[in-house]
């Protein structure tokens, strides 16, 4: 059973090179509070999705992460153009990427798909202009 | 099977991993497209691509991916080797295409990990 801990962590937009780290760190840190692998896995492909969302669309965001002994939140919370149209965007294999996202493997429209299969709980707000908010759950047990 | 029986079928080249290549592998899945990796893999799958870079190796230790294996000849350069063998992934390369050693895999008994990540999804959940 995880112990509660919480954290949170900066991404910056457009920064390739580190692009998928702060997922990494989240990922290793579950693992140490003996989460289990399943759960861990989960929580790991939703974060890396929306961090590569950000690296990919936003100027920055801030990640927190809050565990409980019954369920791991994250939240992503990101300065950047917004969605305009997120029922659009929610659909799988609609992408607004560009040639140097799909280079790297990204660009699918299958981003915020991938990570609503995986969480319990997921709430998408978003502003266009001012960025977007991303409320994942997924539940311990 | 293994990830070394995996080396020996599909004639690979070694480049990060070769102390982890005892690890059992229980399916396969072929793409180019990461997302589609992290939707469709499962915890023991081995990744077929020709994507060739670091986010390749980010994407198969996020997913659990066993093994990650280059196709077509293609060679990982340093920055991808250092994250691998940093990441604990193993990366191999093989000449075979991606379709000649998706079809060989098959052909050995390794199954598809979107048959099984369908069955799931359709219970609900992925």
């Amino acid at each position: 059973m995880a112990r509660s801990y919480s954290d949170s962590y900066e991404i910056l937009g457009r920064d390739f090179i580190e692009a998928g780290n702060v997922s990494t760190e989240i990922k290793r840190t579950l693992r140490e509070l003996g989460v289990s692998p399943e759960i861990v896995r989960r929580v790991a492909i939703a974060t890396y999705e929306a961090e590569m969302n950000v690296v990919m669309y936003a100027k920055e965001a801030t990640v927190k992460m809050e565990v409980t002994p019954k369920a791991i939140r994250i939240t992503v919370n990101d300065r950047g153009p917004g969605i305009p149209d997120v029922d659009l965007a929610m659909q799988e294999g609609y992408s607004t990427a560009t040639p140097e996202m799909r280079e790297m493997g990204f660009g699918a429209g299958m981003g915020l798909p991938n990570i609503k299969r995986n969480a319990d709980h997921f709430t998408i707000v978003s502003v266009v202009g001012r960025g977007t908010k991303l409320d994942i759950v997924v539940n311990i047990n | 099977m293994t990830i070394s029986d995996i080396r020996t079928l599909l004639s690979c080249d070694v480049y990060a991993g070769d102390d982890l290549l005892d690890r059992q592998v229980l399916y396969g899945c072929a793409s180019d497209l990461m997302s589609d990796v992290l939707a469709f893999s499962r915890s023991g799958a081995v990744l077929l691509t020709g994507l060739v870079n670091v986010q390749t190796i980010q994407t198969a230790y996020i997913a659990d991916v066993d093994a990650v294996i280059v196709v077509r000849g293609k060679r990982p350069d340093q920055t991808m080797i250092s994250f691998a063998k940093e990441k604990h992934v193993p990366l191999l390369g093989t000449p075979y295409s991606m379709y000649e050693a998706s079809g060989i895999l098959y052909r050995a008994g390794i199954p598809s990990t979107m048959q099984a990540a369908l069955k799931v999804h359709n219970s609900g959940r992925a």
